[in-house]
């Protein structure tokens, strides 16, 4: 019995060591249980789909579950750093929890890669060499919703999103486009799932569309609840009231609702086709934009890998800063504070079969940047 | 604002306090009866919804979706009652928290285990779904109308029991004297188990009803677990009737305030600054209520003793 326990501790030590000696060893940090363990999963299953397509065998994963809640995330982030040593950190889906982690990895030397929170902190003057986002600066699919309003003609929208920072990013990122006047504008509560009151404001307002962005569990009570009112104006909102693990629980009441986004399973191109495919066949779901956004961090990783030794930081940068890799959602470029560059898309919620998904009818904005860019000084 | 819009809110926040009771009867009688705080209530209320979804996924029947509720909330009362609550009557309410709170844990990451992390599909049925036209045009949704209704009957129901019927006069005579009543030859530990279960239920109905409008989710119970505990204050613990009133207070006190004092706000301050300082303040203001009535009635609006 001891023997063997030398005998396994030996090995694993062995192999610990092997692996950072010439490898990557990854500290994920991600939400896999609580309200929003959908997001964090997804975000896992999309990296660790990638890391195992590339075939290496010299990355090593250290996952660990956040709850959701700020202080969990800092003590895993310094358990990470001072006794597993990683070298680059990734995962954490909130932009409050990255706000809680992130510039202190930075500031002990870690390289971070957000699959998911884009706060505007970290996009302007917080902007750092060491931090990339794969997903988007949070106001983009705001934007490209502001974008798609003026488009589609409409000159009067109401649109509210939750009194949280992210929230009023959202409509400051909704405004920031949109060129008509305001019908209403209403901060609601975080976690609110009644929206009668709001609903019947909406149809009191004289408005010609809704503009909303409630996360989760939000929007799915909003949107059963708005299809129920009899109010049948336009809604626009992003995609993360419809990725594909909500829809299938809001039903019928998402059909024909324009959302934008910058990832899309009908997105066309090869990587896209071959990563739907083989993230279906493994986990036997269709793949969110969150898998996506997993999936694409996972194949950043891999790309800088092949073209310098994480231990030269420098080098490893200008690889991760390369963006050398064939992303899902097409173009992908970093912008000047690592931030991505890349199409936000319009899509339309249908229904394939038995399955409700997306489509996509059109671009929001091309080659959209942020608008924080210009306040880094890198 | 036109009165039209008035009105409307006004429903809405009556439909809000109407299923707030059905998850504040339950835990103020828990309360009443057996002096147990039992955070676990908002779990019922998950378990409810969640029992209701996968029924009506299977049967494609809302009303057995509603009765699957009550029975999977009832049966799991019972089980946690006899299994861990009936060890914690005689211990001190901080234990009792610990209990309950792991317990929420416990329910929360098995459902997750079952069900998966996804929220799940539960509508309303067909015929009720739409809007129906009110006197002097108002539109309103027919769910909600309906939710009214049922909690309201919920409510006689309940009233009709506790002041009519021989398990009523129990738990009544519960409330007032427990070790009396256990001297007099009622088997106590039964009638503990039976207003559990009734609580439970009561939750589990609240939880199917709210879910067809809302988010069947893992964690969707303690959100509704907060209120109803507002709720129990405001009215009085162990007191139905407060429980009803204060349901209803802190319904048209949330509804309205979140609607009016953005408004309010906005005849002396910009448009953006009044809907946020507007929003921040309507969310505290059950809370606010809640102090005020306690200042005043340091034992809540109907409490006794």
């Amino acid at each position: 019995m001891t023997f063997k326990h030398l005998a396994l501790a030996a090995c694993t030590a062995l192999a610990a060591a092997g692996a950072h000696a010439d490898g990557v060893k990854v500290g994920m940090i991600t939400t896999l249980s609580g309200g929003g363990a959908s997001l964090g999963i997804d975000v896992r299953d999309g990296f660790m789909l990638a890391i195992e397509q590339s075939g290496r065998d010299d990355i090593e994963v250290v996952i660990e579950d956040d709850q959701r809640k700020p202080d969990v995330a800092v003590q895993l982030s310094d358990k990470m750093i001072q006794s597993e040593k990683v070298d680059v950190m990734t995962g954490i889906i909130w932009s409050n929890l990255a706000m809680a982690v992130i510039p202190g990895a930075l500031a002990q030397g870690k390289l971070y890669l957000s699959p998911n929170a884009g706060p505007s902190a970290l996009a302007g003057k917080g902007c750092h060499p060491n931090y990339f986002n794969v997903a988007w600066q949070n106001d983009n699919l705001h934007e490209a919703a502001g974008a798609y309003a003026n488009k589609a003609g409409y000159g009067k929208s109401f649109i509210l999103a939750p009194n949280y920072p992210a929230g009023q990013d959202a409509l400051t990122g909704y405004k920031r486009f949109y060129e008509g006047e305001l019908a209403g504008e209403i901060y609601t509560k975080l976690g609110q799932t009644d929206y009668a009151a709001e609903i019947a404001q909406i149809r009191a307002s004289g408005a010609d569309s809704v503009f909303f962005f409630l996360p989760g569990g939000m929007g799915i009570s909003f949107l059963k609840q708005y299809a129920d009112s009899g109010v049948d104006l336009p809604v626009v909102g992003p995609a993360f009231s419809f990725d594909q693990g909500i829809l299938q629980a809001v039903g019928d009441a998402a059909l024909g609702v324009v959302n934008t986004s910058q990832w899309s399973k009908d997105i066309d191109n090869a990587a896209n086709a071959a990563f739907v495919e083989s993230f279906q066949a493994k986990y036997d779901r269709l793949p969110s934009l969150y898998a996506s956004q997993g999936f694409d961090t996972g194949l950043l990783l891999v790309s800088a890998m092949e073209k310098a030794d994480v231990t030269d930081q420098e080098a490893f940068r200008a690889a991760l800063k390369a963006a050398d890799f064939a992303s899902t959602r097409g173009d992908f470029a970093f912008g000047s504070n690592n931030h991505p560059i890349q199409d936000i898309y319009v899509r339309e919620v249908i229904k394939e079969g038995d399955v409700y998904t997306n489509k996509i009818i059109g671009v929001g904005l091309e080659d959209h940047a942020d608008a924080y860019a210009a306040e880094c000084s890198m | 604002m036109s009165w039209i819009l008035l009105v409307e809110q006004t429903l809405n926040g009556l439909q809000f306090g109407v299923m707030l009771f059905l998850m504040a009867a339950g835990l103020t009688l828990i309360f009443g009866v057996m002096g147990l705080i039992n955070l676990a209530h908002g779990s019922l209320y998950m378990i409810g919804a969640f029992a209701a979804a996968a029924v009506a996924a299977a049967t494609g029947s809302f009303l057995m979706a509603l009765v699957a509720s009550l029975a999977a909330s009832a049966v799991a009362g019972v089980l946690i009652e006899a299994t861990v609550i009936r060890r914690l009557y005689d211990r001190d309410h901080l234990d009792q928290v610990l209990a309950t709170f792991a317990l929420i844990l416990i329910f929360s990451e098995g459902t997750r285990w079952a069900f998966g992390s996804f929220p799940l599909f539960l509508d309303k049925p067909e015929w009720l779904s739409g809007t129906v036209m009110l006197p002097f045009g108002i539109e309103y949704s027919l769910y909600r109308l309906v939710l009214i209704v049922v909690g309201l009957l919920v409510a006689a129901g309940l009233f009709w029991m506790i002041a009519k019927t021989r398990i009523g006069i129990r738990i009544r005579a519960g409330e007032n004297d427990r070790e009396m009543i256990g001297a007099l030859g009622v088997d106590i530990s039964l009638l503990y188990t039976l207003v559990f279960a009734l609580g439970a239920g009561l939750a589990g109905l609240a939880g199917a009803l709210i879910g067809a409008i809302q988010s069947v989710q893992v964690g969707m119970g303690e959100p509704v677990l907060i209120l109803a505990f507002v709720v129990i204050v405001i009215g009085g613990i162990g007191s139905i009737k407060g429980a009803l009133i204060g349901a209803i207070l802190v319904g048209l006190t949330d509804t309205l305030g979140g609607v009016l004092l953005p408004r309010l706000f906005a005849l002396f301050l910009e448009p953006s600054q009044a809907t946020s300082a507007g929003s921040s303040l309507a969310s505290m203001s059950i809370y606010i209520l809640m102090a005020g009535v306690l200042l005043f009635r340091p034992k809540g609006l109907f409490g006794s003793a």
